[in-house]
């Protein structure tokens, strides 16, 4: 139920416009339209949009790597921090995530975001992820 | 060229006098907080309380009905950034530069959530903040957030921070 890879997006990122938009070494990108949905100050996305994009991107690269394995999970998130770098102006914003680490009950997972330019990071996260082989 | 600026919207304050309820009328009118569709709650001299009802859109996860955790990250920037106008008692632009959020439980089908932030430390540039999340009573709150804002002049404000 859980597989986000081939997924349907939950309805809160298909509210927002996201879409799985192909990968990057097996990992999948997902992307984001600017539009009303997501705006905050005017022109610029809500910080809580980017917060909204990066928490899909990291659950779809945690479950590609919990995919791998070939077991059942349930997966819970502990806790995020997010970095605020720069405005997300009026473009297409792209997020992927890493998964640091994953380990037999928690995984270290990143994820950040990019406009236009691969090597600009407007918006980035850590999070910190509980994961639960079932039987 | 600077007359690419767009021109503040109507709600924006002038010269730093703020109403409150006014800004967070004006925030709830567009964009992501009108999607989300935020309503004013409470508020003292440095906090400030925002509310937000459950409905499908929101969820995360289909199964259990659990509302996206971002959602109310999304509250819990809101709610932060008006304390810090309270505190301030003024209007001044700013910007998140980071959130820290510890999920304690998940917000359950059909509940509200309010989001309470408050700002308990201001310097020159920075303001601190924390809040939490809650069902309607405080002591058993869904997640707690600290964080911090810049201040940024009226002109970043409106496109974008120049880094």
């Amino acid at each position: 139920m859980n597989q986000l890879y081939d997924y349907k997006l939950p309805p809160y990122a298909r509210a927002l416009g996201m879409n799985v938009d192909g990968e990057e070494d097996g990992v999948p990108i997902i992307t984001m339209p600017f539009g009303d949905n997501v705006i905050g100050r005017p022109g610029f996305l809500h910080g809580g949009a980017m917060a909204g994009l990066l928490e899909i991107a990291a659950m779809a690269c945690l479950y590609a790597a919990l995919d791998k394995r070939g077991q059942k999970y349930s997966v819970k998130q502990v806790n995020v921090t997010v970095d605020f770098m720069r405005g997300g102006a009026n473009h297409m914003s792209y997020a992927i995530g890493k998964v640091n680490r994953l380990g037999r009950q928690l995984a270290n997972v990143e994820a950040e975001i990019w406009q236009e330019d691969r090597e600009r990071i407007i918006c980035a996260a850590q999070m910190h992820y509980m994961v639960k082989i079932e039987e | 060229m600077s007359n690419t600026q767009p021109a503040p919207p109507s709600w924006f304050p002038k010269d730093g006098k703020f109403d409150v309820k006014v800004i967070q009328k004006g925030f709830n009118s567009y964009g992501h907080t009108k999607f989300l569709g935020m309503d004013y709650a409470d508020s003292g001299d440095d906090w400030l309380e925002l509310c937000l009802d459950w409905r499908e859109e929101l969820v995360a996860d289909e199964q259990s009905g659990i509302m996206a955790s971002a959602a109310i990250i999304s509250l819990l920037d809101n709610a932060t950034s008006l304390a810090i106008f309270k505190k301030m008692g003024t209007f001044k632009p700013q910007a998140t530069m980071d959130m820290r959020v510890d999920y304690l439980r998940a917000s359950p089908r059909g509940a509200r959530v309010y989001g309470r932030g408050e700002c308990y430390k201001l310097t020159s540039r920075i303001a601190f903040m924390r809040g939490i999340a809650h069902n309607g009573d405080r002591d058993d709150p869904i997640a707690h957030v600290t964080g911090t804002f810049i201040q940024t002049s009226l002109s970043q404000f409106m496109t974008g921070m120049a880094k």
